[in-house]
């Protein structure tokens, strides 16, 4: 922790004035997207979560696609997971957490010139299989992590 | 003539190791020490950062959150309020002058004046009521946000409690130095127990941290605290923690700003002096 | 609603890493409040867009599992200092904000 990160603080503060003026709730016209994919997002199995966002279930297992995420959580309601595909022509990515309710946490559409590399907090409900699902070339791979979810000791 | 008195008091210090007329300092390079010795691999300054100076496992979760710690969302609150002008048309920052060359690090003190330990809290409502504003809660919202500016902004400077040369200031610290090592409730622990003795060991699924430079990341952004609650949002001062521990022990909490918790304030953010203020800071 | 987001977005090279920290409860709507037993609504963003020197680099479709005060960064090439960049959100109560800044 340095004294840079006072700047730091007051240039986002500049920034966040300007971004209150010029959002005021409004999104541009690019900005309206493709309906929320309700189906995918309340989908209760991976399968029915994969083809709803992904357009299938079918996935094949890939070292390419390196997924990080904690062995034991400290957290269900935090856990850090970052998903970086090296396969070439990577357009789309979604995560997915097997055992939570409805699997489904989120799904991202890349620009052209935007990387296969996201980084984000899920919840997690209990132990379970976190997979990150990509779309390169029109097909899909997958690769998946076991993440430990614990109660903790200390509560409080 | 004064070698002899010190190899004396030296063989008396080391055959009476809780002695109660220990001063402050010899406390702490005690407290130092041991640490040290608990933990070789960490560096002396990183006990800062609890129990990620001793878990590798954990740190690196905590270093994703540290890329965008979520507690800014809470400094940004504390600045906008510490801003903002009394009806009286003052500010925080006729109470807290020096505020971006760092004042976190002289919380707390003994005020002779009063015979109170004044903590950080204490001193923003104290701003508060002074200037005919109605003083913030203790244990969250308003007083964290306020609190956790002022910690950032004084992130780097070390910490630097006192313990004049008062008769009363001893009392309070050893009030507090007794709170930290003595047994209560049913489960009969001590906070010296888990932190001290135990620190490092598991309890369930928790690491428990070493109490050496525990208050330093004060206030903090508990995941636990922000997920568990839907009004909370995560932030908590020392005093909430505190009586949070005491639960766990089923003894009774004292209230926050109590004395018996200024005490212990006082005597543990002493043990933590010479360490960098880092508040507030993200735990779980 | 204004200034739920805060961003950091910077170059390296033509690459550019964004990472945005967004103030919001992400509520599932599956707990219950303690005291009256009543659910909780949901209220979660569904739908993130960011853009850049008018290209969207990024869009997203997120559920309620996506933790309280979300954080998420990605990374995009083409990027020079002082492009624009822009996030917006929608949650499912048509609660929405934006933010536009510079790239460092």
């Amino acid at each position: 922790m340095n004294h840079n990160r006072r700047v730091l603080l007051k240039g986002s503060l500049a920034a966040g004035a300007v971004g209150a003026a010029v959002g005021a709730g409004l999104l541009t016209p690019k900005a309206v997207m493709a309906a929320w994919a309700k189906d995918a997002f309340e989908a209760k199995e991976v399968n029915a979560a994969m083809t709803g966002s992904m357009g299938s279930a079918e996935a094949s297992a890939s070292d390419k696609i390196k997924l990080k995420a904690p062995d034991i959580a400290e957290n269900g309601a935090v856990v850090p997971i970052t998903v970086t595909s090296s396969i070439d022509g990577t357009t789309h990515m979604s995560i997915l957490v097997a055992e939570n309710n409805t699997p489904l946490t989120s799904t991202y559409e890349l620009g052209p010139t935007t990387e296969a590399y996201i980084s984000t907090r899920v919840k997690m409900g209990k132990t379970s299989d976190v997979i990150a699902v990509v779309k390169a070339g029109g097909k899909l791979y997958s690769a998946k992590k076991e993440v430990k979810v614990t109660i903790g000791g200390c509560g409080g | 003539m004064n070698k002899i008195a010190n190899v004396l008091t030296t063989a008396l210090l080391v055959v009476t190791p809780f002695a109660a007329q220990a001063t402050p300092d010899e406390d702490l390079k005690e407290f130092r020490e041991y640490f040290y010795k608990k933990f070789p691999d960490t560096p002396k300054n990183d006990f800062i950062n609890g129990v990620y100076s001793i878990d590798p496992a954990s740190r690196e979760q905590w270093e994703a959150f540290e890329e965008f710690p979520s507690y800014e969302i809470f400094v940004d609150k504390g600045e906008e309020l510490f801003n903002q002008k009394f009806a009286n048309g003052k500010g925080f920052a006729d109470c807290f002058p020096n505020y971006k060359k760092g004042i976190r690090q002289n919380y707390p003190y003994f005020d002779t004046g009063s015979d109170k330990v004044v903590t950080l809290e204490g001193a923003i409502n104290k701003c508060l009521t002074d200037n005919g504003e109605k003083a913030y809660k203790w244990k969250t919202g308003n007083i964290t946000y306020v609190s956790a500016y002022l910690a950032y902004m004084s992130r780097g400077s070390k910490f630097n409690i006192k313990v004049p040369n008062d008769a009363k200031a001893m009392a309070a610290y050893n009030r507090g130095r007794q709170h930290f090592y003595a047994k209560r409730g049913q489960l009969n622990m001590a906070c010296a127990d888990c932190h001290y003795h135990y620190a490092g060991s598991k309890i369930r699924a928790d690491i428990l941290s070493p109490a050496l430079g525990q208050p330093t990341g004060f206030p903090v952004y508990r995941n636990k605290w922000a997920s568990a609650s839907v009004k909370g949002d995560g932030m908590g001062s020392l005093h909430r923690r505190y009586g949070g521990c005491n639960k766990q022990v089923r003894a009774k909490p004292f209230k926050p700003q109590s004395d018996e918790y200024k005490a212990l304030e006082y005597f543990h953010t002493y043990m933590s002096n010479g360490l960098e203020v880092n508040g507030p800071s993200q735990r779980k | 609603m204004a200034k739920s987001i805060k961003l950091r977005a910077k170059t390296k090279g033509d690459v550019a890493t964004v990472k945005a920290l967004i103030s919001h409860p992400m509520e599932t709507g599956l707990r219950k409040d303690k005291k009256s037993g009543k659910p909780i609504p949901a209220e979660f963003i569904q739908e993130i867009v960011c853009e850049s020197a008018g290209k969207t680099v990024l869009s997203a479709q997120w559920g309620s599992a996506i933790s309280k005060n979300p954080f998420f960064s990605f990374r995009f090439s083409g990027a020079k200092s002082g492009d624009s960049i822009k996030i917006s959100w929608v949650d499912n109560k048509g609660n929405s904000d934006s933010l536009e800044s510079k790239i460092k």
